[in-house]
């Protein structure tokens, strides 16, 4: 589903909306005035430089953290913490390498981790977690011990973990740092994969709009305590980008559709 | 009593000895919730901390000696006060060695002014740093089957939300998980097994349930169930065998005691390497495969 000429069922397909949204903290705004709708099954890339909020969306979407003004909505109502139709990978998310614990375990305490008390007899959550697993393209990691992971295999453990619980929306904070390309390519075509087969609405955040476009069916810029989201033919234009930076940019598009944007720091790296 | 080859039998003259089949209970009752206790102590990098509160807990111990109240009410008071402490705090709080090491030294200095101020001064100090197993009595024992019931109850229902938040923090909080409730609820669980398994091993000497057994089983098994089975086993045949020498030896249980889980502690490190490096080899046979069953 691609926006624009969408009307007739805009108002119920719309999974995620915002209008007039502002945030921050202590009273300080990150970002603010913001409107954008999501539909179901969409795949949204969220660029912009460290510090400008982007992780703030997610927690806002979480109901950690609550919007300064402005409305924002999720399956119909406002964000609360612990909704069960989201998955959540966050940021810089790294076991410890000691950990013994097996990755299967993670992954069906992803399903059942907010349960109390045992479950002796549950093969339910076990089903779950390795059909899980095998959505993440990780059956094999089931029973490696966590801490014995590398990045890339980390991260697909993590996805598992957020799928288990077959989620409407994903939240991916960063989850292709540190990965070398062949892995980022493997990770965002296993996210596609669930966008595609399960009807999914992602949300990724990432510091390259490149390897993502081939996927995505929108991108979210944010900078400049502004956000400027739409298809990203829309998005990823001179003038749009002029106008959300405040300076000059140039979009250049090479033969096979990347694109450079020139005139704003490229921001790849991870400052501090 | 002297050792005979005949095991029955002296197992037979142990039990006679009234003092020794309290000392078995206890023990055995100890080792149990110590080893799950442990188990999730060191998941959480908490070994620290989990030795800090059995020193305040000696403040605590030493001051109830001094006032005629038994040290176990002490013992209690001070380590839930830090266990509460801490986790107020929060779980980075938990990670800071540095404060955490000053007030377990102040602790330690508080409990040994404590001391020196009653009259019994060294008995009383030796057997709340090294454990006084051969002298619990009774209704010692009855309470030690109370604490252990309640900590094995706590554990198992927060057993899985805990599970998840020690492996995963971040997505266990977003999932709506109570994370400050679960911390401190944790730590009391942790403050109370400190208490009672300081009977046994004495303060000084509490990671030796605590902490070795719940390392080594780490080692044993990557499903957190089985781990910490292996932990409660490795805890209970270390507590038995430490008693069963102690017996016929003129040597403290706590010495054994330590001495087996550390020697066991060793023997997994160093069998686990020795297979870590066969693993690496080709034909490897002993990485499991995936499988549905249970």
């Amino acid at each position: 589903m691609h926006s624009g000429g969408a009307v007739v069922t805009e108002a119920q397909s719309n999974l995620i909306t915002a209008e007039n949204l502002s945030a921050g903290y202590s009273g300080r705004a990150i970002w603010s005035d913001v409107s954008f709708a999501f539909g179901k099954g969409e795949f949204v890339a969220i660029i912009g430089p460290n510090g400008a909020g982007k992780t703030t969306l997610f927690r806002l979407l979480l109901g950690l953290q609550h919007p300064m003004s402005g409305h924002l909505g999720i399956f119909g109502t406002t964000p609360s913490r612990g909704n069960p139709h989201i998955g959540y990978v966050p940021q810089r998310h790294t076991i410890d390498a000691d950990t013994s614990v097996e990755c299967l375990e993670l992954v069906r305490l992803g399903f059942s981790g907010t349960h109390w008390g045992l479950n002796p007899m549950a093969h339910h959550d076990r089903d779950a977690a390795i059909a899980a697993l095998e959505a993440a393209d990780a059956t094999d990691l089931a029973h490696r011990p966590l801490g014995a992971l590398s990045g890339g295999e980390l991260q697909r453990i993590f996805l598992a973990e957020a799928l288990v619980s077959n989620p409407d929306v994903l939240l991916l904070d960063e989850p292709l740092s540190n990965l070398d390309i062949r892995r980022e390519t493997e990770l965002l075509h296993l996210v596609n994969n669930a966008v595609r087969t399960r009807g999914v609405t992602a949300l990724l955040i990432a510091h390259n709009i490149n390897p993502l476009l081939p996927h995505i069916n929108k991108v979210m810029y944010v900078a400049n305590g502004r956000i400027a989201t739409g298809p990203p033919h829309e998005v990823l234009t001179s003038e749009t980008l002029t106008q959300l930076y405040g300076v000059q940019v140039e979009v250049l598009k090479d033969p096979h559709g990347n694109v450079a944007i020139i005139g704003v720091e490229e921001h790849h790296g991870d400052a501090p | 009593m002297s050792i005979s080859l005949n095991l029955i039998a002296d197992l037979q003259q142990i039990w006679q000895y009234q003092f020794m089949q309290h000392a078995i209970e206890a023990g055995t009752l100890t080792a149990l919730f110590a080893g799950v206790t442990g188990y999730f102590v060191v998941l959480r990098r908490s070994a620290f901390t989990a030795h800090a509160f059995s020193e305040i807990g000696f403040a605590g111990a030493a001051w109830a000696v001094l006032s005629g109240i038994s040290p176990l009410i002490g013992l209690l008071l001070g380590s839930n006060l830090g266990g509460l402490a801490i986790a107020l705090l929060g779980r980075r709080a938990a990670n800071r060695d540095t404060q955490i090491g000053i007030v377990l030294a102040f602790s330690l200095g508080l409990g040994l002014l404590f001391l020196s101020l009653y009259a019994g001064y060294a008995t009383e100090t030796y057997s709340i740093l090294f454990g006084e197993i051969l002298g619990v009595s009774y209704d010692q024992v009855i309470e030690t089957f109370i604490a252990g019931a309640a900590i094995l109850v706590g554990i198992g229902v927060i057993y899985r939300p805990l599970l998840f938040a020690s492996l995963d923090e971040d997505v266990a909080e977003a999932k709506g998980m109570p994370m400050l409730a679960l911390g401190i609820a944790f730590m009391i669980i942790v403050a109370v097994a400190v208490s009672f398994s300081v009977q046994v091993t004495g303060v000084l000497l509490v990671f030796s349930l605590m902490v070795t057994p719940g390392a080594t089983a780490q080692y044993l098994s990557r499903r957190p169930s089985r781990a910490i089975a292996a932990s409660v086993i490795i805890a209970l045949v270390a507590t038995w065998i430490g008693l069963f020498l102690a017996f016929y030896t003129p040597y403290p249980v706590s010495f054994f005691i330590t001495g087996e889980v550390f020697g066991f502690y060793l023997l997994v490190r160093l069998v686990n390497s020795w297979l870590g490096r066969a693993k690496a080899s080709p034909a490897s046979i002993l990485r499991p495969r995936i499988d549905r069953s249970g």
